[in-house]
């Protein structure tokens, strides 16, 4: 007979309330993680874009992300020579601020050579950029339509396709250009600025780009590579792995941390909130413990009872918080990415923080004097 | 005669030691036997609940020698130990509020037990579902405690202490939150389990008037038991 089972269906109300209650700290601590899993992957997924393997930045710099870079845009044939490489494209990177029918749009905005890496790697609707000037690949994130209009600085940009899960490290779309547009883009003054460069009798020099990505042709190694590049003392070069390490160690290290700590916060007040219900539960049912002692019931059963009940609102709180984070996922303004093995593992986390927690109420349970059953 | 289904030799029972010492019970001899309900009266702080308590094998004795249904479990020390296996096989409780689970229905209050004796879950079934007819409230098997009287609820709990077939059967004031009429009705039903089933039911009381449906009566004063007497 599973007293726990019954105990709980007989406060079912109660018992779901506390669930309840504890989900949404279980779905706090998920929705941690899961913006932490979200924060790799928008890292990583800009710098996983252009499916490069070599990545050529300016020398003593580690950029573009981590560190400014500027290279001349010739680079890119130099490159492209090199025994072993496939295809190399000049690529730039700018964030603008622009306005969408009253409200701000952030993006970040990625300008390639056509027909070279750099590019988006897969468009979700439309098409891939085609012409050379004015067309735009955003991401869905921007809330941009095929065919959309868009004015970015003095020029006017269709949007022809887009991606999906295309954003930078601080969550903001990714719109790409060609490389020529990008250049005109973040080189070319407007009116009284303008003016004033040619007052100064400067002139914008469009002929720098921030890195320069390369494929690497079957059989050659990308570090090997890279070592190459490293030669010419002007330039620096890393492989993908070293840029998506990068990336992790620096752009979202701190922010890693930040959230590691937090999560591990909130797990700590999960188990002492869980061990105080559970220790409560138990109070409240001190009289029944003693009864069940005095009639003969061995420890295992009263221990069980406590455990089970125990695991049984961790169990119930856990898969309500996954469940409603999920189903929240897309509310978030930063992506939530729950992966089938962060759930598997907190799901442990939580199994072992139910044992625990239900531990003070079982110490409590066994040292009730079954005495106290008699007498009023 | 028969041998006692419980048999107290200078069972002793004292809190503290040297000065701070206070005898709660004093080299106490009784022999209670098959089919008879036995009261133990006294004034708060006699001694009756520490002696139900030392029978029930609650409370560690200071010294003494005690035989339960044939068994010697106690002579100086406990020669069992397991206690609660003990008290599971041999001791049925009755309480003055019945205790009974509130998250368990009347028959399950009583299976509850089986269960714990390790009964298979048809053959407790039918067992608890037979002793609750024997005690006429069959018909709330279903019922959850708080759905009966406070009559209804002490047969529950009678069910439940018979359930396992024990011999000795402790009450702890099972009528004090009983009209007169319903105590009456309570213990004429633990005489008729008494005198059925061959078991010993000893019962702690203050209650006047179920004076009159005890077999024998042993009064306890500062400890010590008085000679008993004999209502029949």
């Amino acid at each position: 007979m599973n007293l726990a089972l019954r105990d709980i269906r007989h406060r079912a109300g109660r018992f779901v309330l506390t669930a309840v209650g504890l989900s949404l700290l279980l779905g706090v601590v998920m929705s941690m993680i899961g913006i932490y899993r979200g924060l790799v992957d928008d890292a990583l997924a800009l710098a996983r874009a252009p499916a490069a393997e070599l990545w050529v930045v300016e020398g003593g710099t580690r950029g573009p992300f981590a560190e400014a870079s500027r290279i001349p845009r010739d680079t890119r044939a130099a490159i492209a020579r090199l025994d072993g490489v496939a295809a190399a494209g000049a690529v730039t990177y700018q964030s603008l601020q622009v306005s969408v029918d009253g409200r701000p749009l952030r993006l970040f905005v990625v300008g390639h050579e056509l027909d070279r890496p750099g590019g988006p790697t897969a468009i979700a609707d439309g098409r891939a950029i085609e012409r050379s000037h004015f067309e735009l690949v955003v991401d869905r994130r921007t809330g941009l339509k095929l065919g959309e209009r868009l004015r970015l600085g003095t020029d006017t940009f269709t949007v022809v396709g887009r991606t999906k899960g295309q954003v930078d490290s601080a969550g903001n779309a990714v719109a790409y250009m060609t490389l020529s547009d990008a250049q005109k883009l973040q080189f070319t003054l407007e009116g009284a600025a303008a003016r004033n460069q040619a007052a100064r009798g400067e002139s914008p020099n469009r002929q720098q780009v921030n890195a320069v990505v390369a494929r690497v042709k079957p059989g050659h190694d990308p570090d090997e590579l890279a070592q190459s590049v490293r030669r010419w003392k002007h330039l620096a070069a890393l492989s993908q792995d070293q840029q998506e390490s990068l990336l992790l160690t620096s752009v979202v290290e701190k922010a890693r941390r930040q959230i590691g700590l937090f999560t591990a916060v909130l797990l700590a007040v999960s188990t002492v909130i869980i061990a105080l219900i559970i220790y409560t539960m138990t109070m409240d049912k001190m009289r029944e413990i003693a009864t069940l002692k005095l009639i003969g019931a061995p420890d295992r059963t009263i221990a069980g009872l406590i455990l089970q009940q125990s695991l049984a609102l961790g169990g119930l709180a856990f898969v309500t918080g996954t469940t409603l984070v999920t189903l929240a996922a897309g509310v978030f303004p930063r992506r939530v990415l729950i992966l089938p093995a962060d759930v598997a593992a907190l799901s442990l986390v939580v199994l072992t923080i139910c044992v625990v927690a239900s531990l003070f109420g079982v110490r409590y349970a066994l040292r009730v004097d079954p005495a106290r059953a008699l007498g009023g | 005669m028969t041998h006692p289904l419980i048999r107290l030799r200078g069972m002793a029972k004292h809190y503290g030691e040297g000065a701070t010492r206070v005898d709660a019970l004093r080299a106490v001899d009784m022999d209670i036997h098959a089919g008879s309900v036995v009261g133990l009266l006294g004034p708060s702080g006699s001694g009756k609940s520490t002696l139900l308590n030392l029978i029930g094998a609650i409370t560690d004795p200071s010294g003494g020698h005690m035989i339960l249904d044939g068994e010697t479990v106690y002579d100086g020390r406990w020669l069992r130990r397991d206690l609660r296996r003990l008290r599971l096989e041999k001791i049925g409780f009755i309480f003055q509020f019945h205790n009974l689970m509130p998250f368990l229905s009347a028959r399950e209050n009583v299976e509850v037990v089986l269960d714990l004796a390790g009964w298979p879950a048809a053959k407790r079934r039918e067992r608890a579902q037979s002793l609750l007819d024997y005690l006429q409230v069959g018909d709330k098997a279903q019922a959850k405690p708080a759905q009966l009287s406070g009559g209804q609820a002490q047969r529950i709990a009678i069910a439940r202490a018979l359930a396992n077939n024990p011999r000795i059967i402790l009450a702890d004031e099972p009528t004090a939150a009983l009209d007169s009429e319903r105590a009456a009705i309570v213990m004429d039903l633990l005489r008729k389990v008494a005198a059925d089933q061959g078991a010993a039911v000893v019962v702690v009381t203050h209650d006047d008037k179920i004076m009159n449906r005890l077999d024998v009566i042993h009064r306890l004063r500062e400890g010590v038991l008085q000679s008993p007497e004999e209502r029949t």
